[in-house]
């Protein structure tokens, strides 16, 4: 059973197609990377899956449920991209509403480990409007694993972190992969999805163009190899074609000091895919 | 039921530390403190009144001021509950305090209800308190009291719960300052409604009588308003009774039995209209 399957999701907001049918599966235990440029429809995806949006043709299951059902909110966490929390909670007791909305009986070691989780272990009696964004941030990633939720759902998790807070939430995604938790992550930071997801989806204009791990989308851009000669490039080659050329090479009298496999970055990809489009 | 009061603390705790109550309460000392200054005058100077024969002037001046109560403790019950309902849903949702909450296992109808609840468990409170303060200045210090002591005071709460549900219901539609000014001129008009049928009925007009009772059928906190005032003066006969009734602080309505069922039925469907509305919106 997938945590998450959307088959056939459209939305229209008026005369907006915000999705155009699209099909997105999310395994157990895999971290899905969405992509696309602003409007693309994936904060659409994410709140009909939420149950925040009512999707205007096609189905989501969370879990197995209909999302938007009791059930399906009892097996998700969500971050949403613009959130706020009370300013005068302080983010223990932000966890302890949310534990008990959630009916976790997680008490206080769960409200401390999530804390530790996201690095905000000091911070546990501060305000919320004490805080800064990028903590807010750390603490809304937080209120979205209260109860251990098997789905994430995260809406653009990293937009006001540093660059250590970052790499906080990045860590955090891959512990979260190893106890088996899905996620759904929707991210413009190309380098941070390339570095933690399993599998990467592209949007464009409500459909999904493309899908596939980083390196299935990864594009052969030729094969670079170091002889006595210089450094020659054999564009179009690719992986399966590198023990041939340098047979070649070695058989013409050449001498290979180095080989470099050249693929595209997942930016490029992107950009191909979305054909530069940015809104 | 433990969602539900979870939800209420919420919004209380968010009522309280925006200051609310302060500002209510200050509101509310400064209202009684004139209020008693008013009565105190007033009943000082009654025994240099001369009525007209028939009417007795203890009964008309503590009716009136009374009266005069009872429109202050529903106006600020109002504004109270305006204030504690006005942004629940589309407020909340702009500010992104509401997603979060939404996703949770929960439920729209349940939060919805919770904050209704969680309103009416200051707003009704309240209107009581002051309704009954006002009723001892006015007791104590003219010796006049009230012809029903309970249920004036009963239907001024009944009729700000009214006031919070359409508040929420508008919260569900409208951003806050367009649901906020809605529901203080749906307020107003009700009162000026009211207003009309009390002239009506001394002028014996049919038209404006009845005009005045539709008004008061689609906007039964008016009713109940009307209502309790009359119940203040309900064994007030004669000419006194006569003056009390032309108003604006007295009341020629009585709703009776009728209006409070409906009252209740209204609260439902206005309820009713909010939950789907709520459920069938993107957020």
């Amino acid at each position: 059973m997938s945590a998450l399957a959307v088959r056939g999701l459209a939305k229209r907001y008026g005369a907006v197609e915000a999705l155009a049918g699209v099909d997105l599966k999310v395994r157990e235990g895999e971290l899905v990377g969405l992509l696309g440029p602003n409007g693309a429809g994936k904060s659409t995806l994410v709140k009909i899956a939420c149950g925040l949006v009512r999707a205007s043709r096609g189905s989501a299951e969370i879990c197995g449920h209909r999302a938007g059902s009791h059930e399906a909110r009892q097996s998700m966490g969500y971050l949403a991209e613009l959130f706020r929390f009370p300013g005068w909670y302080s983010a223990d007791e932000v966890l302890g509403l949310h534990q008990k909305l959630a009916g976790s009986e997680g008490g206080e070691r769960e409200r401390a480990e999530l804390l530790e989780l996201v690095g905000l272990a000091d911070a546990r009696a501060r305000r919320v409007e004490e805080m800064s964004k990028g903590m807010q941030q750390r603490l809304g990633v937080a209120q979205a694993l209260v109860g251990s939720p098997p789905l994430l759902l995260l809406d653009e998790p990293t937009s006001a972190l540093d660059p250590v807070g970052r790499r906080t939430v990045r860590v955090l995604l891959e512990e979260l992969r190893s106890r088996g938790i899905s996620v759904l992550l929707n991210s413009h930071l190309l380098s941070e999805i390339e570095l933690v997801c399993d599998r990467v989806a592209i949007l464009l204009r409500g459909r999904l163009v493309a899908e596939g791990s980083p390196a299935e989308l990864a594009r052969p851009r030729g094969v670079e190899i170091e002889t006595d000669d210089g450094t020659r490039l054999f564009e179009g080659a690719s992986r399966e074609d590198t023990p041939r050329l340098v047979a070649e090479l070695v058989g013409a009298g050449r001498k290979v000091y180095g080989v470099r496999v050249l693929t595209s970055t997942l930016e490029e990809t992107y950009l191909e895919a979305v054909g530069g489009e940015t809104s | 039921m433990r969602d539900v009061l979870t939800i209420a603390g919420y919004g209380l705790r968010e009522a309280l530390r925006r200051k609310v109550f302060v500002v209510v309460l200050l509101l509310t000392a400064a209202f009684l403190a004139l209020f008693w200054l008013a009565n105190h005058f007033l009943f000082e100077n009654l025994a240099n009144v001369g009525p007209p024969i028939g009417v007795d002037a203890r009964t008309f001046a503590g009716a009136t001021i009374f009266g005069l109560a009872m429109f202050g403790t529903l106006f600020l019950g109002v504004v109270l509950a305006i204030f504690l309902t006005l942004g629940v849903v589309s407020g909340d949702a702009e500010r992104g305090l509401l997603q979060p909450l939404i996703v949770r296992p929960v439920g729209r109808v349940t939060l919805l209800f919770a904050r209704w609840l969680g309103a009416v468990a200051v707003c009704a409170p309240y209107v009581c308190a002051v309704y009954v303060a006002t009723m001892l200045i006015t007791g104590l210090t003219g010796h006049w009291w009230p012809d029903h002591l309970v249920v004036p005071g009963v239907e001024l709460a009944a009729g700000v719960a009214i006031v919070a549900g359409l508040s929420l219901l508008g919260s569900v539609f409208l951003t806050s300052t367009a649901n906020g000014i809605a529901i203080f001129m749906l307020f107003g008009a009700g009162l000026v409604a009211g207003l009309v049928g009390t002239i009506g009925h001394g002028l014996h007009s049919h038209q404006l009588e009845r005009g005045a009772k539709i008004a008061a059928w689609l906007l039964p906190f008016e009713a109940l308003y009307q209502d309790g005032l009359r119940e203040i003066t309900s064994k007030t006969s004669g000419l006194t009774g006569f003056l009390l009734e032309l108003g604006p602080f007295g009341g020629a309505y009585t709703g009776g039995a009728t209006l409070r069922v409906w009252a209740a039925v209204y609260l439902v469907i206005v309820g009713a209209v909010a939950a789907i509305g709520f459920t069938r919106r993107d957020l």
